[in-house]
């Protein structure tokens, strides 16, 4: 009768890092942490018309679970501490995004209280333009995230202790 | 109010239907206890200050915007604060809501309350350095150069 092909035609080759990179990428769990304006361009994003979820996109209430978060809004001088103490708590892989102008540079809030971009204390992996961003324009953003994920190097070595992840974006 | 308190007021203004007293900082505490209690301005709407820097000999003005719930009717209450004095009693003992309005009062202009039972700021950081709706504060912040304009 021949070889038994119990799994008939269903198998495909890849590297480990292709398969670490696949399962990251569909299934970022973005941090639920909203600022300003933007925050409610974010809900708006994640409910049904959307709908982050069809990308395995789901926000997660705890920083622990997740590993993206989405700065979302005007970061203030008082609120900065709170947003390193969150990032601090995230588990390794973590990418950061820069909602909205305020997170990106400012915005218009050129004065003594405001952070002038939050990238002067966390490492932003996608810088999203708009005041605020229309949903499309944070899919967008996060989709690009999965581009960049999709091209890291290594990150199945790193996750075994064997190297470091080389960043998608410089590979 | 005006034959009871004709030593300490300053000015009398009404404008559009709104009155405004100004009074001396010495006697704050009885005019406030006084409208409170005699005439039943029993809301404090809002309590803050204002800076004429160079504009006036003292420095802050204090401004009290008192409702009366029984009388529906609005008065406003000024008086004068110095620099070089820059401190007036507190008028938690008269509204209690004065409390945190003082606090930001102290916060942004550093206007001392004299026996606030709380007086720390409230909106900015503990350690900031300085009282930034003050006029003479650098609007980006002590540690950045002033924007100039997008020509210069």
């Amino acid at each position: 009768m021949g070889v038994d092909n119990p799994l008939g035609e269903n198998i495909i080759t890849t590297s480990l890092d292709k398969l670490v990179n696949w399962s990251r990428k569909s299934s970022i769990w973005p941090m639920t942490f909203g600022l300003a304006c933007c925050a409610i361009e974010m809900m708006a994003t994640g409910a049904s018309h959307n709908d982050l979820d069809r990308f395995g996109i789901i926000f997660r209430a705890s920083p622990r679970q997740s590993d993206c978060i989405i700065i979302a809004g005007t970061v203030t001088k008082k609120m900065l501490p709170v947003i390193k103490t969150v990032y601090e708590q995230m588990p390794e892989p973590k990418w950061v995004v820069a909602m909205g102008a305020c997170a990106c540079s400012g915005g218009i809030f050129d004065t003594y209280s405001v952070v002038q971009g939050i990238d002067e204390a966390l490492p932003v992996d996608v810088y999203i333009p708009g005041c605020p961003p229309r949903p499309e324009a944070l899919l967008f953003g996060l989709l690009k995230l999965q581009d960049k994920i999709w091209n890291d190097k290594n990150s199945f070595g790193s996750a075994i202790g064997l190297g470091t992840r080389i960043d998608g974006a410089t590979a | 109010m005006k034959e009871k308190f004709a030593a300490s007021i300053i000015d009398v203004v009404e404008f559009r239907g709104e009155v405004t007293v100004t009074v001396k900082k010495d006697s704050i505490i009885d005019v406030l206890m006084f409208l409170k209690q005699s005439l039943q301005y029993n809301l404090l709407t809002d309590l803050t200050a204002v800076d004429y820097l160079g504009k006036k000999e003292d420095r802050f003005m204090m401004v009290y915007q008192l409702y009366s719930i029984p009388n529906k009717d609005c008065v406003r209450i000024k008086t004068p604060v110095s620099e070089a004095d820059c401190r007036i009693p507190t008028a938690t003992q008269v509204w209690r809501t004065a409390n945190w309005l003082e606090r930001e009062t102290y916060d942004l202009f550093g206007i001392t309350f004299d026996q606030h039972p709380d007086l720390r700021r409230i909106l900015m950081t503990e350690d900031w350095v300085g009282h930034p709706l003050r006029k003479d504060y650098p609007l980006q912040g002590p540690d950045r150069e002033p924007y100039k304009g997008r020509l210069s």
